[in-house]
């Protein structure tokens, strides 16, 4: 044992490193407020500070660091969807992603797993097929495969044909990731209070400040302050604050459930997505199976979970794993997730002129943490939004614009 | 199993109910800019707390309107659409001939 382990044994006080520093009192003015204290806004608050030097910034959450959906996911990364628009902006984050330990020096167990969407049907294979062309198209690894190279991949996974519904092929993704998702928001959040970022948690916006299409500040529980520029990043609750800015958007807010299996001994490397079963699992390193299916029947703010959910996600997995019928449910939970009539998130500009939006993530939000955050930096930075994030505009509605992912999105995740 | 009161038929099983969102003022089509239609199409009030909503009950194909609390997940009341919709709303031309 290296003798400089023992000082720290001996001593009194381990000098362990403060992750954020203690709280101060809000200041009256800022240059930009960013409203949601996820992955997303603290993603945006650190590449405002790195990239574009802009340190007069905080970053405002009713709740606590990653406490709405950035630690509610199942913290998968990909790229291999279906719109050009989607893959190419995609792709930016898994690179982000692969980078990402070393940028933030924060552990984020990023883990690249492969990625198998199972086909069951005819017209799933041609969606499969589909994407992939998308994918190679853009310089995404994706391939369609049979069932031959699933059983190689992934040899527990009942491909028999006397299933009810017999695996034909799969889409596979070679880059498909888990990742550690509290990690990247605790790393992002070290990062950016680092370089003179303020992280005020337990501050509730109560109201948006305008005057004209301008918005001058910003109402909380704890005071008004002034900024210049303000970017709202709360998934889940975008309806709520959208509405107290005075706009309305295509969103309405359902639950998104899902549970992890007791540990098991590591058994399934690749991440298995059925989307015609509905359900989607990986292994954590930890040995935890990572479960979850589709959201649910109707609009609900409320993070409850339902017995009907795990009975109808548990038959669609034993119908891939069926030596899985003993293993017990740890943990179960719920995030609100806001899901758009395109199944594509909505980014850059509101009605308003400096109060910029990111939302509409429903179920997919998670992957896109570093490239969004890195992005809607540059767009509040700049008052330009970047071309990747163009199609993802709010306007693409009012124009009948929509950006139809929901082929790759709705189960995926 | 979440049980959901239906007008016609009771109360029965959540999986047996699809929501077809919330209540709006139909519009006049013809009279409506782009914009304005797609805010009819696609924009939501989503609110958190009490809504009144469309609701199928698939089994029988009955459509109604159901009031609730998305808040805490509480059903309030349900009612047939005729409560609310005094008349229907024409589908297609207006009178014959007139397209």
């Amino acid at each position: 044992m290296p003798i400089g382990l023992l000082k720290y044994g001996l001593a009194r006080r381990y000098p362990a490193r403060r992750q954020f520093p203690p709280e101060r009192p809000l200041k009256p003015v800022y240059d930009i407020v960013i409203i949601g204290a996820g992955g997303h806004g603290l993603a945006a608050a650190y590449y405002l500070a790195k990239q574009w030097g802009l340190r007069n910034v905080c970053v405002l959450d009713k709740g606590w660091i990653a406490g709405g959906n950035t630690g509610r996911n199942t913290a998968i990364v990909r790229a291999n969807y279906l719109t050009p628009e989607g893959v190419r902006f995609y792709a930016e984050s898994v690179a982000l992603f692969r980078e990402l330990s070393q940028e933030l020096d924060f552990n984020i167990l990023y883990s690249e797993r492969g990625h198998l969407t199972l086909a069951h049907t005819d017209a799933a294979l041609r969606t499969a097929r589909w994407r992939a062309e998308v994918n190679k198209h853009l310089g995404v690894s994706s391939e369609l495969i049979g069932v031959d190279e699933i059983r190689r991949l992934c040899p527990v996974l009942n491909l028999s044909e006397e299933a009810r519904y017999p695996v034909l092929g799969a889409l596979y993704h070679p880059p498909g990731a888990i990742a550690r998702h509290d990690a990247i928001a605790w790393g992002y959040a070290r990062a950016a209070a680092d370089m003179g970022v303020e992280l005020h948690q337990h501050t509730e916006v109560t109201g948006i400040r305008r005057q004209g299409d301008r918005v001058v500040g910003v109402e909380t529980n704890r005071g008004v302050i002034s900024c210049a520029r303000a970017l709202q990043a709360v998934a889940g609750s975008s309806s709520r604050l959208a509405a107290l800015a005075g706009f309305r958007l295509p969103i309405v807010t359902v639950p998104l459930q899902a549970c992890v299996s007791q540990p098991l001994q590591p058994f399934l490397d690749p991440i298995v997505v059925s989307a015609s079963l509905h359900c989607y699992v990986s292994q954590t390193p930890r040995g935890e199976l990572v479960m979850g299916g589709a959201v649910d029947g109707y609009p609900l703010y409320q993070q409850r979970s339902t017995l009907d959910f795990k009975e109808t996600l548990m038959s669609d997995l034993l119908e891939l794993f069926p030596f899985l019928s003993e293993v017990k449910v740890l943990r179960q939970w719920a995030g609100i997730a806001d899901m758009t009539p395109d199944f594509s998130p909505v980014m850059g500009e509101t009605p308003l002129a400096n109060y910029y939006i990111d939302a509409g993530w429903g179920t997919w939000g998670f992957k896109a943490t570093p490239v969004c955050g890195k992005r809607m930096a540059e767009t509040l930075a700049t008052g330009a939004v970047p071309d990747l994030l163009r199609p993802f505009a709010l306007q693409r509605f009012d124009s009948f614009r929509q950006l139809g992912e929901r082929g790759a999105a709705a189960v995926g995740h | 199993m979440k049980l959901i009161p239906c007008p016609l038929n009771g109360l029965r099983n959540a999986e047996e109910f699809v929501c077809g969102g919330e209540v709006q003022p139909e519009p006049d089509a013809s009279q409506l800019s782009a914009a304005d239609w797609a805010q009819h199409v696609f924009h939501r009030d989503n609110r958190a707390g009490l809504v009144r909503e469309w609701w199928l009950h698939v089994p029988s194909g009955y459509w109604f309107i159901a009031e609730r609390d998305t808040l805490s997940d509480r059903f309030l009341r349900s009612y047939p659409a005729s409560e609310l919709f005094a008349k229907r709303t024409p589908v297609g031309p207006a009178e014959p001939g007139d397209r």
